[in-house]
């Protein structure tokens, strides 16, 4: 009796504050945003700053007067690099917590293992995160860059520089294996040959023998698709045993900044593609870079995932401001008309309506001797293009699947 | 290639993956042979030792200076963590499984919390040199060496100083060696912190060459339980044995077919050996402790 007495209480309470807080303005109460990434375990070093330019675009919208309107309130659960987690707080947030949007993952492992949650209650998540690409479900939004932007620029470039003959060592999960299956790819076509591959389980730290096998086989440079904190211990241990071959990614520096963590010069001659890292020099990158220093002055790097984060919020004002509405069916007829765009800090971004991907302006970063960074080439508005060429349009289909290029989408 | 640069492959591979397993193994063994303390927080002892010594070394101590203070801190946090938890559950072995397990927990993210998400690493020192058409890392030599020096070591104070005569005595008749005057408790604290101060040598030894973060003991743990459970009873002629087997497997295993088939060939080894010699690690410390 007793209880039920207090929860009547408590939410006459709690509307009562609503009421107070909405004041003039719609009567709806705030936008909730969930956010499910892992502040602690072995990927915390690349997805804290993630969850920190959330909440500073947040700040900031909320502080300029909302999305038309209504605050954005973030419900932040802490998945500790843990798959399971994932799908735990995936039901927690849609279910309990019943958020409007959910911003969501950095390893592909841990994406596929909420994604048919997403799919089944019916929710709209953004992942906000590159990855090996091909993910077509009308409720996702990739924020991220995916193979065909950073490996068909990056792989040309290396075999054009340095030589034909490729490694590569990549993580042994969903997102190492298919981004080797890229490279492979584009490999070929590009006329060049693989020397040697070689998948790595997560967690392993010692290297002796990969870098054995990776000077046996001659390369004229390494693809290195290490992903997590014990993997990169590869650079070090490379380093050291005098490996001195160059090196192309698509996750090292933009993710983990290994080149700030590591003692030079182990990472020399590192390329990689990303879509924004700190050290960019232009006037939108150095005002984001500052703000994120204003607000977190602690934060050690500010890596590309943190931007593709902090844009997001933003594309999802600008979706939900024009759909009037924040029903998924209602924002996928705004991105539909193919004209979302906005200028973040790495240059301006639009939203491809067929596989709802990002096109993004890709930086060729080049790490040197002393662990700084140049930037010897930028390529800019490189669309996702692979999805919708390959057969991909969730304008008219939402097949919820994820495709590679030895599995691509049914011809219609 | 000739024979000679085979040969020497070969071995280095093998010496660099004995020195990993041998020294993620030593503190462990020695806690659970001598003490039959299954200590869950092994990895957290090794990253304890790494980030001290890391710190101090950023702070300007040579390195092997700095590898000494990682392994002293280790075995201090060592002697607290025994009068703290482990010292109440003596009797009780499982339960400091559990207890050890919550402190891995509370020490990772703890160091999360405190320290940040990672640490700037030192440098691997001494750089490399060149055997036929492959360049290797004089460090992996270095650290081969500081293993079998970790073991002989072990040896000379188990069985040739005043403490390690009281250490074997405490831990074969408890009750006996506190009548005749040997102040076991002191013992047990000594032997614990033995085996912290060895995770934190072999965290300080490691630390040059890895990703230093809250959770990279996690990526001894496997390695160290495969060749303490393969091991067994003896830490001195288990341990160096199991180090010398699970090696040679592990080295021939990766070389064939890469890391995935190394790791595959340590679990198979564990299952054989669990199989043959029929003592799991939890029946084996309840008949030892009884």
């Amino acid at each position: 009796m007793t209880r039920s007495v207090l929860r009547g209480l408590r939410a006459a309470a709690l509307t009562g504050t609503l009421v107070l807080a909405s004041g003039a303005a719609f009567a709806e109460g705030a936008i909730k945003l969930g956010v499910l990434e892992d502040q602690s375990g072995d990927f915390a070093a690349a997805t804290i700053g993630k969850v920190h330019a959330i909440q500073l675009a947040a700040e900031e919208i909320n502080k300029a007067g909302g999305i038309g309107g209504r605050q954005l309130e973030l419900v932040i659960y802490d998945t500790q690099s843990d798959n399971t987690r994932y799908q735990e707080f995936m039901r927690r947030v849609l279910q309990r917590d019943k958020v409007d949007v959910v911003f969501a993952g950095f390893s592909s492992a841990s994406r596929e293992a909420y994604r048919p949650i997403v799919d089944q209650l019916n929710g709209f998540a953004f992942y906000n995160n590159q990855y090996e690409g091909g993910v077509c479900d009308g409720h996702m939004i990739v924020t991220g860059a995916v193979p065909e932007q950073q490996f068909s620029t990056l792989i040309p470039y290396m075999m054009e520089k340095y030589g034909k003959n490729v490694y590569t060592l990549a993580a042994d999960y969903n997102f190492g294996q298919i981004s080797a299956e890229w490279v492979r790819k584009i490999v070929k076509e590009a006329g060049g040959k693989m020397a040697g591959e070689e998948f790595i389980p997560l967690g392993v730290s010692q290297f002796s023998q990969s870098i054995q096998s990776i000077q046996k086989a001659k390369p004229d440079f390494v693809v290195t698709l290490l992903v997590g904190t014990a993997q990169a211990s590869y650079y070090e241990q490379a380093a050291s045993a005098n490996v001195n071959l160059p090196m192309a990614s698509s996750v090292n520096v933009g993710q983990g900044y290994e080149h700030k963590r590591f003692k030079p010069p182990s990472l020399k001659d590192m390329f990689v593609t990303t879509n924004y890292i700190e050290e960019i020099d232009s006037p939108g990158s150095k005002a984001f870079l500052a703000k994120f220093k204003a607000k977190f002055p602690n934060e050690p790097y500010v890596n590309q995932e943190a931007e593709n984060s902090y844009l997001a919020v933003y594309l999802y004002k600008q979706m939900v401001e024009r759909a009037k509405s924040t029903k998924r069916d209602e924002i996928r007829k705004v991105i539909a008309m193919g004209d979302v765009c906005m200028d973040a800090p790495e240059g301006k971004v639009c939203i491809d309506p067929k596989s709802q991907h990002m096109s993004h302006t890709i930086y060729l970063a080049k790490v040197g001797a002393d662990h700084s960074i140049s930037f010897p080439k930028v390529w800019e508005d490189i669309k996702p293009y692979w999805l919708g060429e390959a057969g991909c349009d969730l304008t008219k289909k939402d097949p919820m699947a994820q495709y590679t290029p030895s599995n691509p989408p049914p011809k219609p | 290639m000739d024979i000679a640069t085979l040969l020497f492959s070969a071995l280095y591979q093998f010496g660099d993956a004995f020195a990993f397993l041998v020294l993620s193994a030593c503190g462990l063994a020695v806690i659970f042979g001598m003490m039959g303390v299954i200590n869950l927080a092994h990895g957290e002892f090794i990253m304890c030792g790494a980030y001290v010594t890391a710190s101090t070394a950023h702070a300007g101590l040579p390195l092997p200076l700095a590898i000494l203070a990682g392994t002293l801190v280790s075995a201090l946090v060592g002697v607290l963590v025994e009068l703290v938890v482990i010292r109440h559950l003596y009797e009780r072995p499982l339960d400091t499984i559990v207890a050890t397990w919550g402190l891995s927990l509370i020490a990772t993210q703890g160091t999360l919390i405190m320290v940040g998400s990672t640490m700037a690493g030192v440098g691997t020192p001494f750089g490399s040199f060149q055997v036929g058409a492959y360049s290797y890392s004089i460090y992996r030599i270095v650290l081969f060496c500081a293993a079998l020096g970790v073991l002989a070591g072990l040896y000379a104070l188990f069985n040739w100083t005043r403490f390690g005569v009281l250490a074997r005595a405490t831990i074969q008749v408890p009750h006996m060696a506190a009548a005749l005057g040997v102040d076991t408790r002191l013992i047990y604290s000594l032997t614990f912190a033995c085996g912290a101060g060895l995770a934190g040598l072999a965290g300080g030894l490691y630390a040059p060459t890895m990703t230093l973060v809250p959770t990279m003991g996690a990526t001894f743990i496997m390695e160290a339980f495969v060749t303490v459970v393969i091991g067994g009873a003896d830490v001195f002629l288990g341990t160096a044995p199991a180090g010398v087997v699970l090696a040679v497997i592990k080295s021939v295993m990766t070389s064939w077919q890469g890391q995935l088939f190394g790791q595959i060939g340590l679990l198979i080894a564990v299952i054989i050996v669990v199989r043959v010699l029929p003592k799991g690690i939890s029946g084996f410390v309840l008949r030892e402790r009884t």
